[in-house]
């Protein structure tokens, strides 16, 4: 009643409606910079793709996946640098899943909030920020020279441990933000019922949180698998006549192998960069089908 | 309740697991795979030369192109050795060589001192192989008709430390040259291209102005001087050769006073100096003593009749006096560094 007295005191004296024509064209306005905004980087993103498939589609054929790289455009193929990245990515995903997730429980379920937490908490956010390169040195010091007689020097394993160092920061970050989100009432009715702290965690909280964790491990091993600077730093090869048979073996990955082409003054080297560019693109959209599917299993389980 | 709970429990361990048995497959399929290579490889060494083993390469990006096409024909010819070669820069490799992690490490320059007393104190000797010759290509923009030839005194006033900020048009580097601003590219500081450049021009190893263009990937360089007429840069032969449609290569005056335009043949009789430059692989005397392989891939390079790979790769193979001198060092095992040994 009493709003109804104001709106109709204010109408009658003409604040109201001042200018309400105004008012929408401002609305629209801002309708229109938000959608032109959408609209721009999409094209830049379609006009991207545009461009790469133009230049690779041609220069994709069984050979390009079955033979090693070649002095001879023609003949080159990506076969070590395709096999490389699933062996790091394998590695990747073997190490910084569990140590990653296993940290974000720790700190978000069990430690106390002390100056240790506190200081590793800022630790963390701070190396999600560090540029790549600096994890490479880090990889190349520890695990290619201290750690060589595990690792095998310039090798999988150690590449492989050099990414997973890189995106563990993004992992428990990630992680962390997923148990949070996780409400309260659940770890209640949990102790509620008698259940001890290690049950609680792994029978609801982290089932609950799976999706958000799945999610940030997808963005973390997208960032792994597009890195070169820190695998050349720690000494992946460029050219390589065979593809990985052990963790110790010697490497290379596909972006070096793009890297390598774009840098070439050959302009057929450039198209097959492209095509190369293509293939990672594909597996990079494989494995984050894989692990979308994985995470809407999880969420219909619920 | 609790058979929920249970069944949530089993879900979420079987994904899991599932998720890193397809990983795991993953590289499991690349084992077999590999298995079969190496199968393959194997029975081939038998009919092959019969030498196996790894050769390890490291070092200079603008020497890849001639290590990959060597390394490439030399597995073919011999199945059983694994060559692998990186690109972490002449510098780069160095440091890896003089660690004892690599066999053989290319350069777009001689050895340092620095360098040379690094593998000293890590114990490593080793001979110094010219491989083959490039031709530092000075370029500009099409339309660019004035210059015609430079004088390394003229671009060692574009270039010099003390031209930062004050050079930066055409008419200041001659009186001749119409009022054009000067737009500067050049590699970065990790190239041995501008080591090599910066030697020459300005007296000293690594002294340049630093408010040019700077990039690592050459290509960057041909668009810049492509899109900018007032523009002047320096890169390898090579891509001046892939790109010759679309940039003009200038002229240098060499140390008779006569203008040359790089091309094979100035770059190999040495007429195009001071531009023209050796390039060098560096071998570790003991993998060369002890690794069949090693051995076999060293001769193979220095095969005269593998110097149209060279020319392949966008380089100038060496003369046949000059290849003999390289073949000389190694037989007779010439250890260190000696700038005049072509």
């Amino acid at each position: 009643m009493t709003a109804q007295g104001i709106k109709g005191k204010d109408v009658a004296s003409g604040n109201f409606d001042q200018n309400l024509s105004g008012r929408y064209n401002l609305d629209k306005l801002f309708a229109t910079a938000a959608w032109a905004a959408t609209i721009v980087s999409v094209l830049i993103l379609a006009w991207l793709l545009f461009t790469i498939l133009i230049d690779g589609l041609g220069t994709i054929n069984p050979n390009f996946f079955t033979a090693f790289p070649s002095r001879k455009p023609e003949n080159a193929g990506i076969k070590p640098a395709l096999f490389g990245t699933l062996w790091l990515m394998m590695v990747v995903a073997a190490t910084s899943f569990p140590i990653g997730v296993g940290a974000a429980i720790y700190l978000e379920e069990f430690a106390t909030d002390n100056w240790f937490t506190r200081m590793v908490e800022i630790n963390i956010g701070n190396l999600a920020g560090v540029p790549s390169i600096i994890y490479g040195l880090l990889g190349l010091a520890v695990f290619k020279r201290i750690m060589e007689p595990i690792t095998g020097g310039n090798s999988v394993l150690s590449g492989g441990l050099t990414l997973s160092l890189l995106i563990l920061p993004v992992i428990i970050v990630a992680t962390r933000e997923a148990l949070r989100a996780v409400p309260n009432s659940m770890r209640l009715a949990g102790f509620a019922l008698g259940a001890n702290k290690w049950q609680v965690v792994w029978s609801h909280v982290l089932p609950s949180a799976m999706p958000g964790v799945l999610t940030g491990v997808i963005l973390a091993l997208s960032r792994a698998i597009g890195e070169t600077a820190p695998l050349i730093a720690i000494g992946a090869v460029a050219f390589i006549r065979s593809t990985p048979s052990s963790l110790q073996s010697p490497f290379t990955a596909m972006p070096i192998q793009i890297y390598n082409w774009v840098g070439r003054p050959q302009a057929e080297f450039h198209s097959i960069a492209a095509s190369g560019i293509i293939v990672l693109m594909v597996m990079l959209l494989l494995m984050n089908a894989v692990a979308i599917y994985f995470r809407n299993r999880f969420q219909q389980t619920r | 309740m609790e058979f929920k709970a249970r069944k949530m429990r089993y879900a979420y361990s079987a994904t899991l697991l599932a998720l890193l048995t397809s990983l795991a497959a993953c590289g499991g399929g690349s084992t077999t795979d590999t298995a079969d290579t190496s199968g393959a490889g194997g029975t081939e060494v038998a009919s092959g030369g019969g030498v196996s083993g790894d050769v390890l390469i490291d070092g200079s990006s603008t020497v890849f192109p001639i290590a990959e096409a060597m390394s490439e024909e030399f597995s073919i010819a011999n199945a059983g050795v694994n060559v692998t070669v990186g690109v972490s820069g002449s510098g780069g490799g160095f440091k890896k060589f003089c660690a004892g992690e690599t066999d053989i490490s290319n350069a777009s320059r001689p050895i340092k001192d620095k360098e040379v007393a690094l593998c000293e104190e890590a114990g490593i000797d080793f001979i110094e192989v010219p491989i083959a010759f490039d031709g530092l290509t000075i370029v500009t923009n099409q339309g660019n008709d004035w210059a015609q030839c430079l004088t390394v005194e003229q671009l060692n006033t574009m270039w010099s430390p003390e031209s930062e900020g004050s050079v930066s048009n055409w008419n200041q580097v001659d009186a001749s040259f119409p009022d054009q601003a000067l737009g500067l590219y050049g590699p970065g500081t990790d190239s041995g291209t501008f080591d090599y450049f910066t030697d020459e021009v300005n007296g000293e190893e690594g002294a340049s102005r630093g408010d040019y263009t700077a990039s690592e990937d050459d290509n960057v360089i041909v668009n810049g001087v492509t899109g900018d007429e007032g523009a002047l840069g320096y890169f390898g032969y090579a891509y001046f050769e892939e790109n010759s449609g679309s940039l003009k290569a200038i002229e240098i005056q060499n140390e008779d006073g006569e203008c040359v335009a790089p091309s094979t043949e100035t770059i190999a009789n040495g007429s195009y100096n001071p531009m023209s430059r050796p390039l060098f692989f560096y071998v570790k005397k003991e993998a060369y003593d002890t690794k069949e392989q090693v051995q076999a891939f060293v001769d193979f390079m220095l095969d005269p009749g593998n110097g149209e790979l060279i020319g392949d790769a966008g380089y100038v193979a060496l003369p046949d006096d000059i290849l003999g001198n390289s073949k000389a060092r190694v037989d007779e095992a010439k250890l260190g560094t000696d700038p005049t040994n072509l």
